[in-house]
């Protein structure tokens, strides 16, 4: 079984969310995810200041299988982004929770982070898959 | 081994030199080059003995059973490449003069006439080079056609989610944004989804029928009616299209434009990049926009059918006139076939499929739609085998190798996980069909008895299992000296 911290928030298609003391969202893949797709060897980041809303594609990750768009759990603005990956996207794999994040959101609105699942529904999503 | 590493610096092959091979004499000094070319400095026996072992080494159709979904790696029949192969077609000059082509441009315009006949378009292109031409060629039509009905709000090209990766590139190089509609667990397209998803905005919906799930989508005629009830047009990626020769037309249908891979359908060699011919089909209101050059027929002549003709045409596709070898080929395998024949393949082809998918699923094995007929290709998951016995469908695929079989498609669609998509397509006797399934149960078996081994197949193949992180970080495809030191 994969691992899914109750700490985070989560999307259908397997973006987690984590609400920083700043204000700003940090977001990256789950582990279910991860291990979905396979090793991970390219990661498209979003630019900085692009400004996206909920459900929009905001970047490519590329692995020996398949290339997949990260869509934005909520809307926001681009505010920072995980340059390490672009000479180690594997960390995705080996941490995808924490050296593995992809990108940071100031959100449009703080609190809508309350829409998205908790651990406990995401993982009745994975079983359901 | 690479030829240059064969290579020794001075080596000449003298003795078999035709008298005469001198240095030329007459080229000015000042345009002779300084440095000796880079070829590899060989005998000539070390340059035949090089590439006979190469091509030993392929995994082809020619020597395996090569059931790669969404590929139709079906018999090339040797006929087809004799008869292309005609001292008057291989020789002629693209430039040279419509009088002296007039054979040639027969089969062109016969090759156009057939494929309107058996896909039910109104018109045909052979200038596509290849299917992702003939896609953005179908593409940008459809965006030519609202151009000029000044139609320029639609913005949109809907896309299901199961569709071939090339859909969406195709769209977004014609300057449109792509909208995913999602399937359903049956197959189908979700229509609730699709209808909330259509309006001004939608330029046209790319769908492949039968889906890249292998299942033909049931409810077309309605989905047709959704898009064109709000201006979009209906494109329609062949793909598939061998499942359905001879029995159904894509133009029956409603679909407006298609593309049709001849090298897949019509039996031409390909795999390993090329040639290929992306021949597209138009209904009548898109033929002003046709790709040039076609051919015409002008009493009992033939001439090339020109933007002079079509000023509206989206242009030129190629310096000259697709691939004509391959659309030779595809010509000579339909004049072979006829209508006829044409009906067994469409027949034969799923008539494979649904026996191997049905030979499976009593062995044990998870089709991915298991309650509806398959076309001419299926899915099995190995869901199951990856969560339980930890072996993936990438160790299933490589260690049928060792077994004398080409793998099926893996991942893919992308749906669907840990899947092998499966087209025997209608070339093989039935023995070729249970020895691919009694390969897939002895993979089965190993995978319950000794899943390590299977992790690191194949193990009889010239090369064994490839580092895929590597392959496609630290791709390096120039041989140079120096790298090599």
């Amino acid at each position: 079984m994969s691992e899914i911290p109750t700490d985070l928030r989560y999307t259908a298609s397997h973006e987690w969310a984590r609400l920083n003391d700043d204000g700003t969202i940090t977001i990256g893949i789950t582990d279910h995810a991860q291990d979905a797709l396979g090793d991970i060897v390219f990661v498209e980041l979003p630019e900085v200041d692009s400004e996206l809303s909920q459900g929009d594609a905001s970047c490519v990750v590329e692995s020996v299988k398949a290339a997949s768009d990260i869509y934005m759990p909520i809307t926001g603005v681009i505010v920072d982004t995980n340059q390490a990956l672009v000479d180690e996207p594997e960390m995705i794999n080996s941490s995808a929770y924490d050296d593995g994040w992809i990108f940071k959101i100031k959100p449009a609105d703080e609190d809508d982070i309350e829409q998205l699942m908790d651990a406990s529904s995401y993982e009745a999503e994975c079983e359901d898959e | 081994m690479l030829i240059f590493e064969h290579s020794a610096s001075g080596r000449k092959t003298k003795i078999q030199s035709t008298s005469g091979n001198e240095m030329p004499t007459d080229i000015p000094a000042s345009l002779l080059r300084d440095e000796k070319p880079g070829l590899p400095e060989v005998s000539e026996m070390q340059a035949v003995r090089h590439y006979t072992s190469l091509s030993q080494k392929n995994f082809s159709i020619d020597t395996h059973f090569y059931p790669l979904g969404s590929c139709t790696m079906k018999h090339n029949p040797r006929v087809c490449n004799s008869l292309a192969m005609l001292p008057g077609f291989l020789s002629r000059h693209p430039l040279a003069p419509e009088k002296l082509s007039q054979g040639f441009m027969e089969c062109m315009y016969e090759l156009q006439e057939m494929l309107c006949d058996v896909t039910g378009m109104a018109g045909f292109s052979l200038a596509p080079m290849a299917g992702a031409q003939g896609e953005f060629a179908g593409i940008a039509m459809i965006r030519a056609y609202h151009d000029a009905n000044g139609d320029t709000e639609r913005k949109e090209i809907l896309v299901p989610d199961a569709a071939h990766g090339t859909n969406p590139a195709t769209a977004t190089m014609c300057g449109y944004t792509v909208k995913e509609i999602s399937t359903l667990a049956n197959g189908d397209v979700d229509i609730d989804v699709l209808k909330e998803a259509v309006g001004p905005q939608t330029a046209g919906l790319m769908l492949t029928n039968p889906s890249t799930l292998g299942v033909f989508e049931r409810r077309i005629e309605e989905i047709a009616k959704i898009i064109h009830d709000v201006g979009g047009l209906l494109y329609y990626d062949g793909a598939n299209l061998n499942a359905i020769l001879g029995k159904i037309r894509p133009g029956d249908m409603g679909f407006d434009v298609i593309h049709s891979n001849l090298h897949k359908t019509f039996s031409t060699p390909h795999g390993g990049g090329g040639p290929g011919s992306g021949a597209i089909g138009v209904a009548e209101r898109l033929k002003p926009f046709m790709p040039m050059p076609g051919v015409k027929k002008i009493g009992n002549e033939f001439q090339w059918l020109t933007e002079e003709d079509c000023p509206h045409s989206i242009g030129r596709m190629s310096a000259f006139f697709g691939n004509p070898g391959v659309l030779l080929r595809a010509y000579i395998y339909m004049r072979l076939l006829g209508a006829e024949g044409m009906q067994r393949v469409g027949e034969f082809a799923t008539l494979n499929a649904n026996y191997m998918m049905a030979q499976l699923k009593a062995r044990g094995f998870e089709a991915a739609i298991p309650d509806r007929y398959a076309s001419h290709e299926f899915i099995i998951t190995l869901k199951k085998q990856a969560k339980e016995l930890n072996v993936s469908a990438m160790d299933f695929a490589k260690r049928l190798l060792d077994l004398g079989y080409h793998a099926p498609t893996t991942y893919f669609p992308l749906l669907v996980p840990e899947c092998l998509l499966i087209e025997p397509t209608e070339s093989e006797a039935k023995e070729m069909l249970d020895g691919f399934v009694e390969a897939l149960v002895q993979v089965q078996q190993e995978a319950e008895t000794d899943a390590d081994m299977l992790h690191n197949a194949p193990y009889t193949m010239p090369v064994n299992r490839l580092d895929e992180v590597r392959a496609a970080k630290q791709l390096d495809l120039a041989w140079s000296a120096e790298s090599k030191a």
